[in-house]
């Protein structure tokens, strides 16, 4: 008996040194050997990608934002329709209100979770799509799939190209420049499949606004 | 480009650069573990550690060994998240509660990496890196191990000696995982993953004002939490949050990371036998069913079935516009059919069948290539059932790879199977009548007049038994009923099949070859690789199946 408890507290003493010795080389080392090579080689990137107007950071070209124009006597945003807007945002958090760009904290990223017979999702699709539809003018059966529904993490920085040019006009407009300007600019702003096949072509919304605001800049 | 063509020259993609890395990295990996040579720092370990590298082990001391190790894994991690609050490094965050932090601590010690937390808002340096990141390693390094020894079994006769546990576990990480996780994390970072000690600041928006943000090891961790098919976020939106995973490229990669040791571990095997051919025959069924699965993943989530994705025009809930529908769809199966669980889009947003091919690629027993590890011994036990059954149909004693299965090995074999449709079921079962854990389901809602939230606990339970993680997250699964069920779920269904795995591999080893002869049925052959296939589909079907028409078929058929 005595001999079976000191031979296990001898294999639970080796596995904990052993433990301990591999968190030293897997759980310290590692961590700051990768660090220490992306912060030298990699700096703009293992920081997070940051992308400045007029000399301020502006956010993440990684993570998507909001684009409002302050809230509703209700307490919901109300989006800015001079600049592009971003996908539905229905994760995590705090905002479930409204269906449309409620959300975007970076801090909370996440899903809606919802499944595709969920009654909420299916309402709030249609919602989405009627408010789409109208604000910009297009029949609603126009409107692509990435504007009514909302991502994975919550932050998709990107649009569809489709999202985009739907969304131009209406743009145009709201800052008082040429259609054809900022048909352009959204053009100029489409990223391909990466090597022409990998992932889908889209439209990184905060370079697109960033651009835009140059432009109503050098105009005014 | 439409994206369904898109999609299908990724998956060749794929296929190519997982082809390119099979003969290297299998026969490299048959070289670390049957090397008589030591490395420097691997002396410097075993000194630390107080073992002898050279002692062989017998089964019941090899199995001692998993276990020793993994207690104290777990214990270590438990502690170091209780005791969060006090620690420094610890970004403000709170020490986990006593119900979460077993959950926590089971989940990436079983290499499962079910998460019931929110990365951003619990975990810090400390707990990310100095815990969670190196179960990733050690969980992962230990699936190997058991492996290898299971192979030696086979491979060795007339002794009960399977190698050590020690020296198995140090060459997995310092000569297999350290220097891949190394190569990917910095190509991750290259590509826009963050990797830095910046902690939680605020950043400058568009609009104005600021926005509080993580940084963190990330990158570091991303890779081995895919190469180790772990599979725990650092964050709560996973390899879909764009700090983890920024471009389409990467996500390739991180797939490609998923499955190279898992399929390479087959070539290891063929060598480690004597015969290459044996590998290939393991291979081709991982290979088929997994092509397979995607074939058929791919066509329900481009077809968008249900009616929010039809309103919506696309499959696109849940799901990032920089993949798309074409490689969320790659990445999910990969990460269902091993034991990763990472997520590139959200399961529980995916059309039903999809819901329905996720849940049965975990309920395969996820072999297919399967976890590091882990998918090659269950494929080998599923190898042994396939012997028998067809040995039965002929009337001959059945005999694997000059190994006879009598009753000792099939006994360790069904009781192996046994295990995890036992813990899913049962756990899911008591679900339906504990009016506390009903109270979880958030999709309640759902037309399938609760078909989903059905689909929901059975995920649940089909994750943490099959040590995946993956989550059908309209869950809320962090309450002591979930937390502690589902933790118990995932150790016993990681460390019970490895008793048996390890048993079954003494018994192989004891035993003297049998001559091939005429009548042995040759299991490097198409015919064997199919019978391997349809045993795995039968077996797993005949198990399943009534949950399963209860859950996503209901649904999918309403």
């Amino acid at each position: 008996m005595n001999n079976s408890v000191s031979n296990t507290a001898r294999l639970l003493g080796a596995g904990l040194r052993a433990l301990l010795v591999l968190t030293v080389l897997c759980g310290v080392l590692y961590p700051l050997a990768v660090t220490g090579v992306a912060q030298a080689a990699f700096r703009d990137q293992a920081n997070g990608s940051e992308v400045s107007s007029h000399g301020k950071v502006v956010g993440s070209s990684l993570l998507g934002q909001r684009y409002d124009k302050g809230t509703d006597k209700a307490g919901n945003p109300v989006p800015d329709l001079r600049y592009f807007q971003p996908r539905p945002s229905a994760g995590l958090g705090s905002n479930k209100t409204n269906g449309v760009n409620t959300q975007y904290d970076l801090q909370v990223s996440g899903a809606s979770n919802q499944g595709a017979t969920n009654t909420d999702l299916i309402k709030a699709v249609k919602e989405r799509k009627t408010w789409v539809a109208k604000t910009y003018g297009v029949p609603a059966s126009k409107v692509p799939a990435d504007a009514v529904t909302s991502s994975a993490s919550g932050l998709d920085p990107d649009i569809s190209p489709e999202y985009a040019r739907l969304q131009a006009d209406r743009v145009a407009k709201e800052n008082g420049l040429p259609m054809a300007t900022v048909r352009k600019l959204v053009t100029d702003h489409i990223s391909g499949r990466a090597l022409g096949f990998m992932g889908e072509p889209r439209v990184n919304v905060l370079e697109l606004n960033t651009a835009l605001k140059d432009l109503v800049h050098s105009r005014g | 480009m439409s994206p369904i063509l898109a999609g299908v020259l990724q998956l060749i993609a794929l296929i190519a650069a997982l082809a390119l890395a099979y003969r290297p990295l299998g026969d490299y990996m048959a070289a670390v573990y049957s090397s008589p040579k030591h490395l420097r720092i691997e002396k410097v370990i075993y000194r630390c550690i107080g073992a002898n590298a050279d002692a062989e082990m017998r089964w019941p001391a090899y199995l001692r060994g998993v276990l020793a190790f993994s207690v104290v894994g777990v214990l270590f991690l438990y502690l170091l998240q209780r005791l969060q609050g006090g620690m420094p490094l610890s970004l403000g965050f709170a020490s986990i509660s006593p119900d979460q932090a077993f959950n926590t601590a089971a989940s990436f010690v079983s290499n499962t990496n079910w998460q019931s937390y929110s990365g951003e808002q619990a975990m810090g340096h400390v707990v990310q890196t100095a815990g969670l990141a190196v179960q990733n390693f050690v969980s992962a390094a230990t699936g190997m191990a058991v492996a290898i020894a299971l192979v030696r079994g086979f491979a060795r006769s007339r002794t009960g000696d399977l190698g050590n546990f020690w020296a198995d576990l140090v060459r997995g990480t310092v000569r297999v995982l350290i220097p891949i996780a190394v190569i990917g994390a910095v190509v991750l970072v290259a590509c826009g993953a963050v990797q830095n000690f910046s902690g939680i600041h605020e950043v400058g928006q568009f609009m104005g004002g600021h926005q509080q943000t993580n940084g963190g090891a990330i990158a570091s961790q991303e890779a081995i939490k895919e190469l180790g098919t772990n599979g725990g976020g650092y964050f709560n939106a996973n390899s879909s949050h764009p700090f983890e995973n920024p471009n389409a490229f990467t996500n390739l990669f991180e797939i490609f990371l998923i499955l190279v040791i898992p399929f390479a571990l087959t070539r290891t095997f063929g060598k480690l036998v004597g015969n290459v051919k044996q590998g290939y025959a393991i291979l081709a069924t991982m290979g088929v069913i997994w092509l397979g699965f995607v074939a058929l993943m791919m066509w329900t989530e481009f077809a968008h079935g249900g009616p929010a994705l039809q309103a919506a025009g696309a499959a696109m809930e849940g799901k990032e516009t920089r993949f798309g529908v074409g490689s969320s769809a790659i990445f999910s199966v990969s990460t269902t059919l091993t034991s990763t669980g990472a997520v590139d889009s959200f399961h529980s947003s995916f059309t039903a069948f999809g819901g329905g091919i996720q849940l049965l690629g975990m309920m395969l027993g996820e072999l297919a290539p399967g976890g590091v590890g882990s998918g090659l011994y269950g494929m080998l036990v599923m190898a042994i059932i396939a012997v028998f059954i067809a040995g039965l149909m002929v009337g001959r004693t059945p005999e694997y790879l000059g190994k006879k299965i009598g009753t000792r090995e099939i006994k360790l074999a069904a009781c192996y199977i046994l295990i995890t449709p036992t813990l899913v079921l049962g756990f899911a079962a008591a679900s339906m009548v504990l009016p506390d854990a009903l109270g979880s389901m958030l999709n309640t809602k759902a037309l399938g007049a609760g078909a989903h939230g059905f689909s929901e606990v059975l995920y649940a339970f089909t994750s943490g038994g099959n040590n995946n993680g993956s989550a059908f997250a309209g869950l809320n699964a962090n309450t002591p009923w979930y937390n502690t069920t589902i933790g118990l779920a995932m150790l016993l269904g990681r460390f019970l099949p490895m008793v048996f795995v390890l048993a079954l591999a003494g018994s192989l080893a004891e035993q003297q070859p049998v001559p091939e002869t005429a009548g042995t049925l040759r299991t490097e052959k198409p015919l064997f690789a199919g019978l391997l296939v349809g045993t795995i589909l039968i077996i797993t079907g005949l198990t399943y199946f009534p949950a399963l028409a209860l859950g996503p078929l209901a649904e999918g058929l309403s």
